[in-house]
């Protein structure tokens, strides 16, 4: 059974723009999927449906569950969402209560939740920064903190929406080494070709709202010319 | 990202640093309370006042000059008050309000930079500050670095295209609130995505030693001493 299953999904901004126009897309257990596409192709609103933030027309069903308010807080704890500005991810005083926020909106008792907390900080390699606060990390420190802030919610699912953008080299190859030893299944959306090769089984293109094409990182980088080069 | 002094003082080491904040918070208080209610004629308990304040500054290690300069910021707001005061022909009054507004100022930013804000934020949700001020406090702190960093990266955008004219500063004000606006929408969204409802969660509480007990009963003491005695 997938643990995303999209069928018909269409979205229309309010200023009247079609978003996006039929979205079938499924997402199996431990699979990687890249998402390439222009700029404007649809690919955030894409995601910002997948738990509920966006709510458009169709059908989203994650870990068999229905997209329907009353399973929303489940969904939420299902799928974590990385966003692109690490920024808006991290709002809590200290990088400890922050990667609690979660846990903690689960309704996990305070032991517990800081228990997770610290084991999501030393997964990403940040164990020995509990207290500092969030807004004075690195842009890659900051990126890695976003992501145990959604591990210590335990997902199945990693959605991440531009996770290269303002690392250093380094930073990308640790990241990708990060996500490699993560065993849930994982959706990319980026324009770096080549951290989707690095680590995306398969992957889809978008087009103007639209899947336009889906295949091997490698098919579609041909099919579209989708090189700097 | 550069940090502001006082959420840069507030992580230093001293004995002042390590009390409570609950012990802090009575103890200005107290402090507020005294000066507020002290007669405007009383000069000497004015300089009482100023000579605790000076001690404080001195045992928490902070720049004494800077922290001044910072207190001062009030007194052009007191000063329009003061001036209504002095041609109302109630001189000594007028005076006293400065004298008072200027020594709260200083008070209050010893509490702020001497306690980290998340310890400041805690303390006040345990002494049952309604926790929607509480969290309005928090994202205020937040977003203040977030709308200054964008206001300071917006600045340098302007200036390497030109020198900053006035009414483009007017301009430039209106898209950093809409930025502000979009950022701030931005982390709600992202609350939302780890499952926020509403309720804020508080990690670890506070400890109350021995001496945040006394630092506490010798602060109001002193307060109240300077109140009565001078």
């Amino acid at each position: 059974m997938p643990v995303i299953r999209v069928r018909g999904l269409r979205y229309r901004y309010p200023d009247g723009a079609q978003a996006l126009d039929g979205v079938d897309f499924d997402l199996e257990p431990g699979e990687c999927v890249a998402v390439l596409g222009a700029n404007g192709s649809g690919k955030t609103t894409f995601v910002l449906h997948l738990n509920g933030l966006l709510e458009g027309e169709g059908s989203i069903e994650i870990c068999g569950l229905g997209l329907k308010k009353q399973n929303l807080a489940q969904i939420r704890s299902k799928i974590g969402l990385v966003f692109q500005d690490s920024d808006e991810q991290l709002f809590m005083p200290t990088l400890l209560e922050d990667v609690a926020f979660g846990p903690m909106n689960l309704g996990m008792p305070r032991e517990q939740a800081v228990a997770r907390a610290q084991k999501a900080l030393e997964l990403v390699g940040m164990g020995a920064l509990l207290h500092k606060a969030p807004y004075h990390l690195s842009s890659g420190e900051k990126r890695r903190a976003a992501i145990a802030g959604v591990l210590a919610m335990e997902p199945e699912i990693l959605v991440l929406d531009e996770p290269t953008t303002s690392l250093d080299p380094p930073g990308q190859r640790e990241l990708a080494d990060l996500l490699r030893a993560l065993p849930q299944a994982k959706l990319l959306v980026t324009h770096d070709v080549f951290f989707a090769r690095a680590l995306a089984s398969r992957a889809v293109f978008f087009d103007r709202g639209r899947i336009a094409a889906e295949g091997t990182v490698e098919e579609i980088v041909a099919r579209f010319n989708w090189t700097q080069r | 990202m550069r940090y502001a002094a006082i959420e840069q003082w507030s992580r230093q080491q001293s004995v002042l640093h390590r009390r409570d904040a609950r012990a802090k918070i009575g103890a200005l208080l107290a402090f507020l309370i005294a000066v507020s209610t002290t007669a405007p004629a009383s000069r000497i308990a004015f300089a009482g006042y100023a000579l605790l304040l000076a001690a404080a500054i001195a045992a928490a290690r902070l720049p004494f000059p800077a922290l001044v300069r910072r207190a001062a910021l009030v007194l052009p707001v007191a000063a329009g008050f003061a001036l209504v005061l002095w041609f109302s022909d109630e001189r000594a009054r007028a005076v006293a309000l400065l004298e008072k507004s200027f020594l709260s100022a200083v008070a209050t930013l010893l509490l702020v930079a001497t306690t980290p804000m998340p310890e400041l934020l805690r303390a006040l949700e345990i002494l049952h500050l309604p926790r929607l001020l509480v969290l309005v406090i928090h994202f205020l702190y937040r977003y203040l670095f977030v709308i200054s960093g964008q206001a300071r990266r917006m600045r340098l955008a302007a200036s390497s295209r030109g020198r900053l004219q006035f009414r483009s500063a007017a301009g430039a004000l209106a898209v950093l609130f809409a930025r502000s606006w979009e950022r701030a929408s931005g982390i709600y969204r992202a609350m939302l995505a780890r499952g926020f409802s509403g309720q804020f969660p508080a990690l670890a509480p506070p400890r109350w030693r021995a001496a945040d007990a006394a630092f506490f009963i010798a602060a109001v003491l002193a307060s109240v001493a300077v109140r009565v005695a001078l």
